[in-house]
């Protein structure tokens, strides 16, 4: 156990390290904010019965903008490297297992850039913003118990995401060269995760098929408890939503993993 | 002239058998990034399904203004990758190689590499194209503005895309805030530019004129303004846009003190 906090402490100061990048990367999600905000206000104003209220959708669009970095986009390009020239291998010789230090990487990898960047992101969105343009911030919670609820999301959100990138991580085994795979879960992810166009507003015929996807637990159902779409009593299921999942990408990480392993040759020189 | 032609020629038909090397991996990268982009549209379709209109404009219509955005914002993005990597070519030193040669470091760059991948958003965008320019009456005149606008809108991504390569003179990383305006630009260009706010549409129009390049011009076509002259010049802009982003990069270049790599 000691050994998997090592290797999240040292990612994580590894990480904090790029604030500039955070700087710049802040200024870029605002302004994709107030474009998909602008964008549904737009929709809105034809129509008065949406399945989720504007105010709710607005705040739904912040919180993703915030933590949009939690979305597996692309795999580890360290973890893609050692599989690249081989050196894995020597992963293989350390006295810890594999798929749970790639699963302890990427805890850090999804948490240390999300912090950098939500934190200042919440105070625009709730303050600077209502300041500039009221109606159109993060309103906070509606109560204590959405609050709570909503910390206790993000955090399965964080652990499902870790399990989906150490998935990835598994795939590069056989695809090398390409980052074809990565790619496509990374689009599955940003687009039925609800970062372009809010989950809610999707055909209802389409929705069941939505919320079964693991994609939903990462942005959009921890989102919809922070601004009470959700209700704080209904949080415990998205919670449990989110572990099952993260426990099944477990699974079948692991097995692929064991099997990849089996058939791994190691070239010398 | 033709020299410059033909050496660029050389330099993309390098850069595409280089690509095709790894013909599996290069197929599905394609379909990917063709998966990436359609499913944008889907989700724009998804959105008029639920709300019938968007501020009086059709699905089609936008399909129109999209593909525009799409087709331009994919050559110039494909043409453009060795300003994209330019931090990376300018740590490394290898600018300066460039510069030892005897042709412009302008045309060093553009000939770099065709990236083929972007294929996919073109097919795309193309598709998209289609389906909206079916439903219209088309004129010569309306044609020509079609041309006119992907070609314009094209000029200013480029010329975006060369501004963001020239701050790597001056602070040697490639600034993420460029992304704001290169993605974003595309992002919210492949929308009708008269349900954004009006400090955001002047924005766009005086400063990147990419309301000027595509927007105008769309509304024309779709029939919505008689062609004026704000229509017919419009795409001009575009192509002052990248001429200013030139100049600037020639002031870098002349700003320009090696890595010391």
């Amino acid at each position: 156990m000691m050994g998997y906090a090592a290797i999240i402490a040292a990612r994580f100061r590894a990480l904090l390290q790029y604030r500039a990048a955070a700087l710049g990367g802040l200024f870029t999600q605002i302004f994709f904010g107030l474009v998909r905000i602008m964008i549904l206000r737009a929709f809105y104003a034809a129509s008065s019965h949406a399945p989720i209220s504007l105010a709710n959708v607005t705040g739904y669009v912040w919180l993703g903008q915030a933590t949009l970095l939690l979305l597996p986009w692309r795999a580890d390009e360290d973890v893609a490297e050692q599989i690249r020239t081989g050196t894995v291998v020597y992963e293989l010789t350390r006295p810890l297992d594999l798929w749970g230090s790639w699963f302890a990487r990427s805890l850090a990898w999804r948490t240390a850039p999300v912090f950098l960047r939500m934190l200042p992101m919440f105070v625009i969105a709730m303050v600077v913003v209502p300041l500039v343009a009221p109606g159109w911030e993060l309103a906070p919670p509606p109560s204590v118990a959405s609050f709570v609820m909503w910390v206790a999301c993000f955090a399965g959100a964080v652990i499902l995401s870790a399990a989906l990138t150490a998935l990835i991580n598994v795939t590069m085994m056989w695809t090398i060269a390409g980052d074809g795979m990565p790619m496509m879960i990374g689009t599955l992810a940003t687009m039925f995760g609800g970062l372009v166009i809010p989950l809610p507003l999707f055909p209802d015929w389409l929705k069941p098929v939505l919320y079964a996807l693991p994609f939903a637990g990462i942005l959009d159902l921890p989102s919809r408890v922070f601004t009470g779409d959700i209700a704080a009593t209904q949080a415990v299921l998205v919670v449990a939503d989110q572990l099952a999942w993260a426990l099944v990408l477990a699974l079948v990480g692991r097995w692929l993993l064991a099997r990849g392993l089996r058939r791994l040759v190691v070239q010398g020189g | 002239m033709r020299d410059a032609l033909a050496l660029y020629g050389r330099y993309v038909a390098i850069s595409l058998r280089s690509q095709l090397v790894y013909r599996a991996t290069f197929m599905m990268m394609t379909v990917g990034h063709l998966l990436v982009t359609a499913i944008e549209f889907f989700g724009i379709w998804a959105l008029f399904s639920r709300f019938g209109t968007l501020g009086g404009w059709s699905l089609r219509e936008v399909a129109l203004i999209y593909g525009v955005a799409d087709i331009a914002f994919a050559i110039a993005d494909a043409t453009g990758r060795g300003f994209n990597k330019f931090d990376r070519i300018l740590k490394a030193g290898d600018f300066d190689r460039m510069l030892l040669r005897p042709r412009s470091p302008v045309l060093q760059l553009l000939g770099y590499e065709l990236q083929l991948l972007r294929i996919g958003r073109l097919s795309q965008g193309i598709v998209v194209l289609a389906w909206a320019g079916s439903a219209l009456a088309w004129t010569p005149a309306t044609a020509a503005l079609l041309l006119a606008s992907i070609l314009g809108t094209t000029c200013a991504f480029l010329g975006l895309v060369i501004l963001q390569a020239t701050s790597a003179f001056w602070t040697i990383e490639s600034l993420e805030v460029w992304n704001a305006f290169t993605y974003g630009g595309n992002y919210a260009m492949q929308y009708p530019m008269a349900i954004y706010q009006r400090w955001f549409q002047r924005f766009f129009t005086v400063i990147i004129p990419l309301a000027l390049t595509g927007y105008y011009p769309a509304r024309a076509i779709l029939g919505r303004d008689a062609i004026g002259a704000i229509h017919v010049l419009g795409p001009l802009a575009g192509v002052a846009f990248l001429a200013v982003a030139l100049g600037v990069f020639r002031i870098g270049v002349r700003h320009h003190a090696s890595t010391g790599t």
